[in-house]
């Protein structure tokens, strides 16, 4: 509610507060700018804590009206501390922000929420957007929540689980003979003559705003403190790079003190361009054609590639790249240690954390927060094979020999 | 060869509003360089010392041109020359 323009990350050029992205002079991407001027600490974290248990207590630090409604009651998801995670680590404190306990599972619905709240302000009846799953299951949800037609619009090879997931709420769902990267080509070539708001093309400034919100609970939940590291999926890099902006922000007003948190990419092997960036040394990133089982990050052409190599490198942290078979394995583990279950991108984090644990580039003294966005049942196949269920006859002998038996003889 | 280059919305200012222009060019490169011939403002706008910028995607008939051989992947006849923007999405 602070908003004052939209202004060009590259060139600076600002622009009114409309339902535009790229800079006409230099085809930068437009940002939410905003006049924090008189704001009082002490005053804000006050009104914060006075706030609704949802994403709507940070409404100073987000672009839309502060009565804007939100009618699915998005955010405040648990921070969990998860002691038996870091002791198999070698770590000393390590926490899982779980934002699958959201209303569709993923933290898809903080950014939704917030160019949901736009799109009604600048008088949208329709909305749309590019998805890799998780937008699209939130996205139908919000949109029929809120009374918005909508397209979505998704690789035709997407998880069935997503695609139930977000054909139930009645939406238009559009599934494209193509990867991500075509899909999000088409929606932008459609977002030119169709009068929609396309949540992460035409609004994606007011949009990739909420991605601070995830910033703003941690700083909360852990006391208003810093974590000294982050460990974060990147995909377009949209979220990295808000979650750092976030954190700016409030060090610089003084809701926080303390250093900026060193940040941690994390990536698939099969869809890396952000990582390969990282470790050739590019400031641009190559794009890629994706292959990976972790296809919510399946994002070969990352808009905001640049600006996470550029977090990654400020901060002291990384953007590495885990295998498939890793991903599984980060899955798995983190069910065991800390009973969440999370979908591949989640194994993707967890195994970047155990990757960059077991190579000594974390101290074990940091204070680490591990972010999992999205729920495993969003992608049941990749834990398919991963344990064996005893099928018995319904008698004590049964259980016996074929369950005890066998375990002791394991 | 003929080819026709679609503009996106945000850059017809410069094109006096044409949505899609229509030049000659074997190449990716030829053509914008026929159409900054039309439309001089445009090459300062997505180009940056005879590059595209770093937020401009073009593509050859739905293909990214950087999966090909950038601004000198040949066109032939018929073919569209689609310029976006690369900052959607995710």
């Amino acid at each position: 509610m602070n908003e004052k323009s939209l202004r060009c990350k590259e060139c600076g050029t600002e622009y009114e507060l409309d339902a535009s992205f790229v800079c006409s002079d230099c085809f930068g991407p437009l940002e939410v700018a905003y006049d924090f001027t008189g704001l009082d600490a002490d005053e804000v974290r006050r009104r914060i804590q006075a706030g609704p248990q949802t994403i709507r207590r940070y409404a100073d630090f987000l672009p839309i009206a502060a009565g804007a409604s939100d009618p699915l009651c998005t955010g405040m998801t648990p921070l969990i501390r998860a002691d038996r995670l870091a002791e198999s680590l070698g770590l000393e404190e390590v926490w899982i922000k779980n934002d699958a306990a959201n209303p569709t599972h993923s933290f898809k619905d903080r950014v939704v929420s917030v160019a949901l709240a736009r799109a009604r302000e600048l008088g949208f009846q329709t909305v749309a957007c590019a998805s890799t799953g998780n937008l699209a299951n939130a996205v139908a949800a919000h949109a029929s929540a809120g009374g918005f037609e909508s397209f979505v619009f998704v690789p035709s090879n997407l998880e069935e689980q997503k695609l139930l997931a977000t054909g139930i709420y009645d939406t238009e769902l559009v599934g494209v003979r193509g990867t991500y990267d075509d899909v999000n080509r088409l929606c932008t070539e459609l977002s030119q003559s169709r009068p929609w708001a396309f949540v992460n093309v035409n609004l994606r400034p007011y949009y990739s705003e909420g991605s601070k919100t995830l910033a703003y609970e941690t700083i909360e939940q852990l006391g208003w403190e810093l974590p000294d590291r982050i460990v974060c999926p990147v995909a377009s890099g949209s979220l990295f790079t808000k979650i750092s902006r976030g954190i700016r922000e409030w060090l610089e007003l003084g809701l926080v003190e303390g250093e900026m948190p060193a940040f941690s990419g994390a990536q698939a092997s099969g869809c890396s361009p952000v990582a390969t960036a990282f470790e050739e040394g590019h400031e641009v990133c190559r794009p890629q054609k994706p292959d990976t089982i972790a296809k919510s990050l399946a994002i070969g052409n990352p808009a905001d590639g640049i600006y996470a190599l550029e977090i990654a490198r400020d901060t002291g942290g990384s953007v590495d790249s885990v295998t498939d078979d890793e991903i599984r394995a980060g899955i798995k583990l983190l069910a065991e240690t800390t009973g969440v279950f999370t979908e591949t991108a989640g194994g993707v984090t967890i195994a970047t954390l155990a990757k960059l644990a077991a190579a000594g580039r974390i101290d074990p003294a940091e204070r680490v927060v591990a972010y999992i966005t999205g729920d495993g049942l969003k992608t049941l196949d990749a834990t398919r094979e991963s344990f064996e269920m005893s099928v018995i006859e319904p008698d004590v002998k049964s259980f016996e020999d074929e369950v005890e038996a066998v375990g002791a003889a394991n | 060869m003929p080819v026709t280059v679609k503009i996106p919305s945000q850059l017809r200012v410069a094109t006096g509003g044409a949505e899609e222009i229509e030049v000659e060019g074997s190449t990716v490169g030829e053509a914008l360089d026929a159409v900054f011939l039309q439309h001089a403002d445009l090459r300062e706008r997505i180009t940056q010392d005879g590059d595209l910028r770093r937020f401009v995607n073009v593509y050859v008939s739905g293909e990214d041109i950087r999966f090909q051989d950038g601004l000198e992947t040949s066109i032939s006849d018929g073919d569209e020359v689609t310029i976006l923007p690369a900052v959607a999405g995710g």
